[in-house]
Formats: structure tokens, C-alpha cells, sequence
């Protein structure tokens, strides 16, 4: 991130929102809002002064509430750029809180870069072409799972909670504790397949990405803590790219992880332990595990905002606000609308390997469109008869990838297909009442003759076949 | 309700390997011993299922099962198996856990036929196959069950009705005793045989 911030080709907008996106590829007129720092990005130093002088101390979202951070913050140590931020909703003075702080980073900062007058900034910019790279969420799980406890038990964490525990400059210092009472734990329960492949209370997918992190963080539980044992419930074990299987096998044989097939159906709390009971369905037994610390797997779902996020880019999505690709085998990086490209989690559940393959592709398929100066369509598209169109527009309300536009014409307002954006899927040349309409290679007049060809032709066999 | 603890788990692999020679952790559980199992239909606990409860420390299930008494041997598993296990091998060690332990056997008729078997054995030098079967079948409570099948057996001589004897019958004692030290000092018995 660094690196790719300090490329002079590149222009980073962090603390940034997309508002708006309209026109079409290699002409996309994008509206972003840069939010209000409330630090002059040009005059901080990235010293961290302010944050130390802040007083209004926060749970850490980056932490996932394991740790704290200020009101005014970065929110992790490799954040870019090493600028500050002052998150008004809990800041003293923007609050107007009874506690005062004095403005305790304005007098701390020496560059005088703090400036609590700052408003956020609207940038209105053309693309060429959009990589939508929007990642994704985790599965609420406490709403959906009241036998793992629903969230009352403190010592039932997530998989990410136990990454920041890993993390040395994480909340714990990368110790591995109990959230309860920081104790080191022994038996650690990791259950897979939370949220995930379960129609009735998650999805019906598989999130393809905790078998895997699941082994590591089994792994590295055992590295961490020398005396843990490590226990995992899964489904299917579905490890299945280059060198995963022996990845697993490692687990199991150098760490002694010990695998059990069969989903969890409770846990409970027995004194200071988690009785965790479900079943090893390859030896045809119930089983039960005392477990002092328990690591849930969520599903990867989408995030929240998809779904708004996919109206404002006008490209599909499927059921569960998983971007939809242009096609499953080959065209994987592109959605269905020219220009506009996916790439890692907002389209499917995947890993980093295949994230980063994917934005490389997209990457290249971007350098693919932008290196030319016209661009290549496909004869087959939509154009409007301008004589014949009586500027109803209900066209302009039809079409699905908002590729027709008015102009003036004769004095009056007629609609225009963009050339560019249509797909030439017919369904304006079909709803025009007046006809006005039509798609290339598919008119009315082709059609018919392709229909009567056929017959014409047997007309002239059964002439010739006829006796004289 | 079997507790999962992973120190009797891994006691529990550490002592097969031990006695076997044979790891059960390779075991990943793709069925192709049972799958293979002549008589795996007549087991309560199909053998695939017995290297998972090896796993896992599930003895009691294991020990009392009618499996490992009606495992014939073939070997078929293990020649099979993907994860080189000898699966019989297993077996035959968790036979000798079994009766170490003090299991009450599922299959009477099986373990008092290798009783007997080896009885015949320790006593000759070699088998008494007469003796043998009509010990058995008394015991069976089908005395006549294989009388049709004798006379044509001393007929052709493939039974000698007298039986025989090996000449150095005290080295034959000296096999005897040295395997009934497992039986009755296990489990001390994995210590020794570990160093």
C-alpha cells in the first residue's frame, strides 16, 4: 500500500466515498466525497503527537473492540497515509462533551496541522474504466447461532478476533489470551463452517477460505502458546490448491491438531470452561471437548452496502449481493457493464492468491481498453430511428445498463443509444411503441426473411421434385 | 458421549504406534477398508470406523466391538489403503489390547477358536486339527457339525487322526511365554517393548 501510494501514477483517495457514477466507459463521471480529516494532510508529519495528547479513549474497530484507540487516530500502525483522523461521532469537542479536553491535539501538533474548521471535499473526476474492489463482511453470527452462545459467552471469538490476538502489534502483543480473564488457554475449539453451507441460518456456500486459515491459525495457536491443543470441527475439509492438502496434513501430524468431522450443535459454559458437544460422524460417536477459548469461522458474506453499491455502478448482482461476472468461465474479471471490472471478494468468497490474481487481471484488462484510443464493439446493437421517435422515453426506462440518453432533434427531444454501453439485448427495439427502434442484425425484415428462407427453399424442391 | 482430550488422544495413537508399529493419524478417512471388507456387513463398527475411534481414543467402543474378532486377515485393507496403514496389523494389536484389558469378547465362538488353536498348539508344537475340531464344535454345541466332512479328510489324508508332535517342544514354550508376558504385564509391557 505503501508502495503503490507513492507511485506517481497513482492517486490514493483515503477516507473517501464514491457518490455517484454516471456515463459510460472510457467517459465515467464519478463523484467522490472526500471526508473531512480534520487534519491538514499537507502539514502533518505523521509524528502521532495528537493522538498521544487525546484523552477520549474508544473501542478499536480495527481491534473488533480487543483493544482501544483515540478519538483522533490512525487506525492501524501500517495505515496509509500515516495521517490521523478525528472521528467526530465520539471526539470531546465535536460531541461538545461535558468532559473538556481543551483541544488537547490542537495545542499538541506542532505543525499546526490539526484544523477542526475542515469540511469534506467533493471531487468531481472522469475515469476511463472502474475496478470495483469493495471486499467483504462477516456473517453476523450471534443473531443466527444461540446454541454457540450468541455472543454471551466472551471466550466465543471469531476467527479475526483470534488474528488480532496473533498480530504483535495487535491488541495482546500477539499473546493469545482469553478474553475473559487473559489467561493463556489451553484447549482451543475452532469451529468451521459458521454461517457457511448452512441454507437455514446463513448461506448456502461455502466461504472456501476457513479451511485454510483455520489450519494456520492452528498452527500458529500451537507456535504462540507451546502447552495449546488445538481442536477443529469441519465438514469437508476443502483444501484444494497447490501444496493446501499438505498444509492441512502438517497440522494434523507436526502440530497435532485434532480434526473431528461433524458440526457443532452447542456449547455451554461449565464453571470457567466452554463444554463444547458435537459429534465425530466418521467414527458414528458424540463427542464433547472442555474448551477454554472457541474460534468460530464465519461465512464470508457480502458487504452491507453492496447492493447500493451495485445500483450506483449499474452492474448486476446475485442473491446474496455477490457481484455478478460478465460470464463464470470466460469473462470472470468483468461485470455485464463495459468497463466496470471486479475483482477479489465483493464477487466471490476467495482468497489472497486468487484476489490478487484477479485484480491483476483486472489491471490488465483495464490497460487492454484504455491503451487504445477507439474501442472494438460488437456490430449487434440497438439505434434509434430519429425520424420516427416521438420522445416518449420509455426506452430510457427499459433498458437494463442505462445506455440510452436524449438528444435534441428537430426541435425535439428524441432518445440515442450509446453506442459504447449497449449490449444489444433488444429489449428497447421490443417495448418501442412506435417501432423507432431497432437492433442491429435483428430487424424485423431479417428476422422474417430468415423464417421464410427455410421454406422457400423447400417450395422450390417440391417444384422441381414435381413430374413434368 | 465420548470426551475429546488430547491427551488420552494422543496416548492413545502413541501406544498403537508403539505396539503396531503402524501411525492411525495418517488415517484421513476415505473408506476404502471398509469398502473392501469382505465381512465389514456383519461388524458393528466397520473397520474404517475403528482407525477413526484409534484416532480419537474412542476404546471402549473399539475394544468390545465384534470388528476386530471378525477381521479375517486378508489384508485387503491394508494393501489397499492410500495411506500405507497396515489396517489388519492395527487390528490384530488392538485384538491383543483387548484381551490385555480384559474385554468381554463379542464373538465367543471366534476367540474361543483361537483359544483353543493355540492351546492345540502350545501342547503339540504344531496343530492338532481333530482335537481341535471337535473341541470346538463341543464348545459350539454342534458336535456333529463337520462329521460328514471327516471321513473323507482321513481318507485322503489331509487330517492325521492321530496328530503329532514337534521334537524341540521347549522352544516352542519359550514362543508361549514370551508372548504372554504382553497379554498379562500390558500396559507396562509398552515400555519395555519401546526401549
Amino acid at each position: 500500500m505503501v508502495e503503490s501510494s507513492k507511485d506517481k501514477n497513482i492517486t490514493m483517495h483515503t477516507y473517501s466515498e464514491v457518490e455517484q457514477v454516471k456515463g459510460y466507459v472510457g467517459n465515467f463521471d464519478v463523484r467522490i466525497r472526500k471526508k473531512a480529516r480534520s487534519v491538514e494532510m499537507s502539514k502533518c508529519t505523521g509524528c502521532q503527537v495528537c493522538v498521544e495528547a487525546c484523552p477520549q479513549v474508544v473501542p478499536s474497530e480495527w481491534d473488533l473492540g480487543l483493544g482501544t484507540r483515540k478519538a483522533i487516530y490512525t487506525p492501524f500502525v501500517q495505515a496509509v497515509p500515516n495521517v490521523p483522523v478525528i472521528d467526530r461521532s465520539v471526539c470531546r469537542i465535536f460531541t461538545k462533551s461535558k468532559e473538556k479536553c481543551g483541544a488537547a491535539c490542537v495545542r499538541a501538533c506542532a505543525a499546526k496541522a490539526v484544523n477542526l474548521k475542515q469540511e469534506d471535499e467533493i471531487i468531481n473526476e472522469k475515469f476511463g474504466a472502474i475496478v470495483v474492489a469493495t471486499g467483504y463482511s462477516l456473517h453476523p453470527w450471534q443473531k443466527a447461532y444461540g446454541e454457540y452462545g450468541g455472543g454471551r459467552y466472551k471466550d466465543v471469538i471469531t476467527a479475526l478476533h483470534f488474528e488480532r490476538m496473533l498480530q504483535a502489534s495487535g491488541p495482546t502483543s500477539g499473546h493469545v489470551v482469553r478474553p475473559s480473564d487473559g489467561k493463556e488457554p489451553k484447549n482451543v475449539v475452532f469451529i468451521q463452517c459458521v454461517g457457511s453451507r448452512d441454507e437455514s441460518k446463513g448461506v448456502p456456500y461455502c466461504s472456501g477460505i476457513c479451511c485454510m486459515y483455520t489450519a494456520k491459525q492452528a498452527i500458529l495457536l500451537k507456535e504462540h502458546c507451546q502447552d495449546a491443543q488445538a481442536y477443529v470441527f469441519y465438514i469437508d475439509l476443502r483444501a484444494t490448491k497447490k501444496n493446501y492438502e499438505q498444509f492441512v496434513l502438517r497440522a494434523q501430524r507436526d502440530y497435532g491438531v485434532i480434526y473431528t468431522r461433524g458440526r457443532v450443535s452447542k456449547i455451554y459454559q461449565k464453571s470457567d470452561k466452554l463444554v463444547v458437544r458435537g459429534a465425530d460422524t466418521l467414527a458414528g460417536v458424540p463427542v464433547e471437548v472442555e474448551a477454554d477459548l472457541v474460534v468460530l469461522a464465519t461465512a464470508v458474506v457480502p458487504q452491507p452496502d453492496a447492493v447500493a453499491v451495485a445500483r450506483m455502478l449499474a452492474i448486476p448482482h446475485d442473491q446474496f449481493a455477490l457481484f455478478t461476472e460478465a460470464h463464470p468461465k470466460l469473462r470472470p474479471v468483468e461485470s455485464v457493464t463495459r468497463g466496470i471490472f471486479l475483482a477479489g471478494t465483493c464477487q466471490s468468497p476467495m482468497d489472497i492468491p486468487e484476489s490478487v490474481a484477479m485484480a491483476s487481471a483486472a489491471a490488465a484488462k483495464v490497460m487492454g481498453i484504455l491503451s487504445h484510443s477507439e474501442l472494438m464493439l460488437e456490430p449487434t446493437i440497438a439505434e434509434v430511428n430519429a425520424e420516427r421517435c416521438s420522445g416518449c422515453l420509455t426506452c430510457t426506462k427499459v433498458c437494463p445498463f442505462d445506455a440510452i440518453t436524449t438528444v435534441a432533434y428537430d426541435g425535439r427531444t428524441v432518445s440515442n443509444v450509446i453506442a459504447s454501453v449497449c449490449q444489444g439485448c433488444g429489449t428497447c427495439a421490443a417495448t418501442c411503441p412506435a417501432s423507432a427502434i431497432i437492433l442491429k442484425g435483428f430487424t424485423n425484415e431479417e428476422i422474417y426473411a430468415q423464417i421464410e428462407a427455410p421454406f422457400k427453399r423447400m417450395e422450390k424442391e417440391v417444384t422441381a421434385g414435381a413430374p413434368a | 458421549m465420548l470426551q475429546l482430550n488430547a491427551e488420552t488422544v494422543h496416548t492413545c495413537r502413541d501406544t498403537i504406534k508403539r505396539l503396531s508399529g503402524e501411525d492411525v493419524s495418517r488415517c484421513f478417512q476415505c473408506g476404502k477398508c471398509t469398502a473392501g471388507c469382505p465381512v465389514a456387513i456383519d461388524m458393528d463398527v466397520t473397520p474404517n470406523q475403528v482407525m477413526r475411534l484409534a484416532q480419537i481414543n474412542g476404546r471402549e467402543r473399539v475394544l468390545a466391538s465384534s470388528t476386530i474378532w471378525l477381521c479375517l486377515s486378508c489384508e485387503t485393507c491394508s494393501t489397499r489403503c492410500p495411506a500405507d496403514i497396515d489396517i489388519a496389523k492395527v487390528m490384530d494389536t488392538l485384538r491383543k489390547i483387548s484381551v490385555a484389558e480384559g474385554y468381554p469378547s463379542p464373538e465367543p465362538a471366534i476367540t474361543g477358536f483361537h483359544r483353543l488353536f493355540l492351546a492345540s498348539v502350545e501342547k503339540y508344537g504344531r496343530l492338532n486339527e481333530l482335537e481341535l475340531s471337535i473341541k470346538h464344535n463341543l464348545a459350539i454345541m454342534k458336535p456333529t457339525k463337520d462329521i460328514r466332512l471327516a471321513v473323507g479328510l482321513f481318507s485322503k489324508g489331509k487330517i492325521n487322526p492321530f496328530g503329532g508332535k514337534v521334537k524341540d517342544r521347549e522352544r516352542v514354550k519359550k514362543i508361549f511365554a514370551e508372548s504372554q508376558r504382553f497379554v498379562k504385564v500390558y500396559p507396562e509391557s509398552i515400555e519395555r517393548e519401546a526401549e
